[in-house]
């Protein structure tokens, strides 16, 4: 956790204007540090400028490595380690190897996925939140701000804050 | 230090227009809740002492879970004998409680994962207690092939693909039990995981509200440190669309690969290809009666009322019409193609559910699942509360003699008339469906005190569309 942080806080009610209002700074030139919310808000990463993740390469990635696996596994346990006759049928045959095929390639993709998003945003048990707001999490909006990110002196970044009709201004320093 | 703002520019006229309300849809919240009211009503639960009900369900269930523990201790002491299993039907209740079990399971993920690809926002205040209501399931399901091996302990020799030196040889892959193990556990995990990423934002709303240290500590470790980022909802939406494209082909697969347990057999009444799709058809069917089941109660006992609407319920009766019209059409179909192929084994095992010795169970499913779902083309059924809960039940009494159906009358009459026999429950056949029961209640009540039953940040993130109508 970084110290000594200054943030100037706009706290906002409505999604919508929340989303106009992250428009606006921007324009104005004013760097926004990340946007806190109680849902996901649809529109709000353009609003912001992210780009789009890149978890469904992740989920891609470790599909195919569970297909890889599932396949290698059952051709070398069937056909090659242990071969047996069961009622005649071929030893490495693959029709009735797609449906562990199938459940191994949704299982690791599903899991790897998850697994990279935990990481990629730092979730993890046990883990203290840096919370902006106490009400971040019920129901409030919060654009956070940070003075070190921009050039603008406090009162003036406040002054374009408010014009974004936030409904409270505060500070907060960690 | 808070500013408080004057002058504000969106003027409060501006701020109406900005609300998108449908004139056209229902609302899916009613009483004109603000996000704020969502938190508020849905942490109740959570924060409250448990309630008399909630005391005296766990009571019951708990009770249930003894009785079916000692049933189950009794069957893992003698072994499967203790049932009433003989030679030629080796497969009845434990077989039939599995598949029922798994066919309820099927509603949770159906409701939060293809709801959400087809956009449906109705799933959002039901989705949550589904989910639980699946994993559960599935947990209750998967417990009796587990008892059915007689020596679950060996079960993980047997079922796993573990090495020729831990015993035994490796799992035969061309087995469709096999394929059930990777189908139940695959589907499970992926259901919980699914769930748990959802449970973590709300988690996080009840940690932030909470006043003792001991909630603060326990929901603010299983909410992982979540601050609600822009940056991960937006990963966090991109995960739930993903894992909902993977769910849905997994969701139709687990109930397949149940059905192929039957249908790759040479069994008359058995071997069948239209299993696959009626089985899937049956268990979102079942799944959703089951939901409903659930819905009604805790929606009463926990006043949800204005989250779990007159519309929902009508919504998931709709759906109920629909599945339970493709079982009834697979019924017929099943009978016609059985007389149209020509195959007299097939054509006499037909024959012997309707009329054979056990066509009380048949008709009693014919009845259940074809003809009451037909009632809520009313709608003046649909929309009422007392007669879904009733037949919701009705439901699921009819999909359990499905089951029973297929498996024993398809058994108990095979190719030697010498060997045809009858299935009789024992008190242990009843005693361990029982305890499946206790597990289920148990679980169930357990996640309805602790854990948020409404998914709260996806009902808040549809507050604005769908709930100012009414204030």
């Amino acid at each position: 956790m970084e110290k000594d942080k200054n943030f100037v806080l706009g706290i906002y009610n409505d999604e919508d204007i929340l989303l106009s209002a992250i428009r606006k700074v921007r324009e104005s030139g004013v760097k926004i540090q990340e946007v806190y919310s109680p849902f996901p808000v649809h529109g709000i990463d353009e609003a912001l400028g992210y780009k789009r993740t890149r978890l469904p390469i992740a989920a891609f990635m470790f599909g195919l490595l569970g297909t890889t696996l599932a396949v290698t596994m059952q051709v070398w346990m069937m056909g090659v380690d242990w071969p047996m006759i069961i009622g005649g049928k071929d030893f490495v045959s693959l029709p009735p190897f797609v449906p562990v095929t199938f459940e191994l390639t949704v299982l690791l993709s599903a899991l790897g996925m998850v697994a990279t998003f935990m990481i990629v945003s730092d979730l993890k048990p046990y883990k203290k939140p840096r919370l902006m707001d106490i009400r971040i999490t019920d129901d409030k909006h919060v654009m956070a701000i940070d003075l070190a990110d921009n050039d603008l002196e406090k009162e003036d970044i406040k002054k374009i804050v408010k014009e974004t009709s936030a409904e409270e201004i505060n500070d907060k320093n960690f | 230090m808070a500013i408080p703002v004057d002058d504000i520019l969106v003027k409060e006229e501006e701020k109406q227009n900005l609300s998108s309300v449908s004139v056209i849809r229902e609302p899916l919240v009613t009483g004109g809740k603000t996000v704020h009211d969502v938190t508020e009503d849905i942490c109740r639960q959570v924060e409250g002492k448990p309630t008399l009900s909630w005391m005296l369900g766990m009571a019951i269930s708990l009770g249930t879970l003894g009785i079916g523990a000692y049933c189950v201790f009794m069957l893992l002491w003698e072994g499967i004998g203790v049932w009433g299993l003989n030679k030629t039907v080796g497969w009845a209740w434990d077989i039939t409680n599995f598949v029922w079990w798994v066919g309820i399971g099927h509603a949770g993920t159906l409701i939060s994962a293809i709801l959400l690809l087809f956009r449906q926002k109705w799933r959002m205040s039901i989705n949550r207690a589904a989910e639980a209501m699946t994993i559960f399931a599935v947990i209750c399901a998967a417990m009796f092939p587990g008892l059915h091996m007689g020596r679950l302990w060996l079960g993980f020799y047997w079922a796993l693909p573990l090495p020729n030196t831990f015993g035994s040889l490796w799992v035969n892959f061309n087995s469709p039990l096999l394929w059930d193990v990777f189908a139940i556990s695959t589907y499970f995990t992926v259901s919980l995981v699914f769930w748990y990423i959802g449970l973590i934002p709300d988690f996080a709303s009840i940690r932030d509200r909470a006043k003792n240290s001991i909630s603060k500590a326990v929901y603010g470790a299983l909410s992982f440190g979540w601050d609600g980022a822009a940056k991960t909802w937006m990963r966090y939406e991109s995960v739930a669309l993903i894992l909902a494209g993977l769910a849905t082909p997994l969701v139709l697969s687990v109930h397949t690969i149940v059905s192929f347990d039957f249908a790759t057999s040479v069994i008359p009444g058995w071997h069948t290809t239209i299993f696959p799709p009626y089985f899937v058809a049956g268990a979102i069917f079942s799944g959703f009666a089951m939901v409903l089941t659930l819905m009604l109660i805790t929606r009463k006992t926990f006043k949800l009322e204005d989250y779990i609407t007159i519309n929902h319920i009508e919504l998931m009766n709709i759906v109920i019409i629909i599945t339970g019209s493709i079982v009834g059409i697979a019924y017929i179909t099943e009978f016609f193609i059985a007389w149209y192929s020509g195959v007299e084994a097939e054509q006499y095992a037909f024959l012997n559910r309707m009329t054979g010795p056990y066509w009380w169970a048949y008709w009693t499913m014919m009845t259940c699942n074809v003809i009451s779902p037909q009632l809520f083309w009313f709608k003046k059924i649909r929309t009422n509360i007392a007669a879904t809960f009733i037949l919701s039940i009705v439901v699921n009494i009819g999909m359990w003699f499905e089951r029973f159906v297929i498996i024993v009358t398809s058994l108990h009459r095979d190719y030697l008339p010498s060997s045809w026999a009858m299935f009789y429950p024992t008190v242990y056949d009843v005693g361990v469906y029982l305890f499946t029961f206790g597990l289920f209640g148990t679980a169930f009540l357990l996640f309805a005190k602790f854990f948020p039953v409404i998914n709260m940040a996806e009902v808040k993130s549809i507050i604005k569309t769908s709930s100012r109508q009414n204030s």
